[in-house]
């Protein structure tokens, strides 16, 4: 289904704003250097956490922590594997990345964890950052019940995207 | 300094568990992560030129303004207090939509100015009850096409890397619900 859909999208919001007098092309390029700013700026992070993951891998050290934290995986109703990139999520995108890109790598990407890994990426965000970054911009001292119900919101994202996977 | 900490523990963890488990080459594991994450940014690096190209092209097209004009009167009642002034209202709405769109270097700004206008119309240094609903629609991802997700899924050899969007979108959905109905009910115990 989405073989046709991404191309499909391409197509119309082009010659939508082309009909309205865009320069489409111009748009796509200085959109297209913003990216590459944006690679530029994660690739140093991805090379310290994923230097850190694959350690984690080869000394055992991931596995063991799986099994630690299998329980509470059980409770959430998740494959123990994404554990840890549940626990990362909230804190910090590339090293979500990191452990989310591992995790594909190791089982595949489209097996049921590296598809639950990817919806749980798909579907949540960096939620201490950007509360932090709101707030301390904004003044606000008191979060109140911010972080709660955001991590309410994350905690039912990922146990959600364990059942999707399954289903869809 | 979050990251700093969680840096030295990993490290400590891998060191700790592969002298316990005798574990072979770990001089060799770090260099080849090290490598990987080159790889893999060059390999995302396609995607996310052209998907920020895209971008850019649904805020020149005006697409962005209009969807933010539809989902207006939805996000009003969301909103109440902010409604009424219509700088918040308007900062608020692009959050969303930008948001929405994958916009997230327009998004930011735009919601950080919302909040800073929330702020100034509550004169307290206390969030309100809209900007925890704010931070909630932030913090859920409400994004409507998981270009990184799919970008990283293509480039590890998915066979259709955007086959997960309607479980991206179901997900995201119960997730935004489920934040905004625990603010519903945490806002009565805070004062």
């Amino acid at each position: 289904m989405t073989a046709f859909l991404i191309p499909a999208l391409l197509l119309a919001v082009s010659a939508l704003a082309l009909v309205r007098g865009v320069d489409v092309y111009d748009a796509l390029l200085e959109g297209g250097r913003g990216g590459l700013e944006l690679v530029k700026s994660i690739l140093p992070a991805l090379v310290m956490l994923l230097t850190a993951v694959e350690l984690l891998r080869a000394s055992g050290a991931m596995d063991a922590l799986s099994q630690l934290l299998t329980p509470g995986a059980k409770l959430l109703g998740i494959p123990p594997e994404t554990l840890p990139l549940a626990l990362i999520r909230p804190l910090s995108g590339s090293a979500a990345l990191a452990v989310g890109a591992e995790l594909m790598t190791v089982y595949g990407p489209d097996s049921p964890v590296g598809r639950t890994a990817a919806i749980m990426l798909g579907s949540t965000e960096t939620t201490f950052y950007t509360i932090s970054v709101y707030f301390s911009a904004a003044g606000i001292k008191r979060s109140r019940y911010a972080v709660p119900a955001a991590l309410i919101a994350d905690l039912t994202g990922f146990a959600t995207a364990a059942m999707t996977a399954g289903w869809m | 300094m979050v990251m700093s900490c969680v840096w030295v523990i990993l490290l400590a963890l891998s060191l700790f568990c592969g002298l316990l488990y005798g574990a072979g080459n770990l001089e060799q594991a770090a260099i080849h992560g090290a490598a990987r994450a080159v790889e893999l940014s060059i390999g995302l690096a396609g995607s996310l030129v052209l998907w920020s190209g895209f971008g850019t092209l649904l805020e020149r097209s005006g697409l962005q303004r209009g969807l933010a004009r539809l989902l207006s009167p939805l996000l009003g009642r969301l909103f109440p207090t902010a409604r009424q002034d219509p700088k918040t209202m308007g900062a608020l709405c692009g959050n969303v939509t930008a948001n929405l769109l994958g916009l997230g270097s327009a998004a930011t700004p735009l919601g950080i100015a919302a909040v800073k206008r929330m702020q100034r119309l509550s004169g307290s240094d206390g969030a309100t009850d809209e900007m925890c609903r704010l931070i909630v629609m932030n913090t859920a991802s409400i994004q409507l096409l998981p270009t990184t997700v799919a970008a990283l899924r293509g480039q590890l050899g998915s066979a259709a890397p955007f086959d997960i969007l309607p479980a991206v979108w179901l997900s995201s959905l119960l997730s935004v619900g489920a934040g905004l109905c625990a603010a519903a009910l945490l806002r009565r115990r805070w004062a």
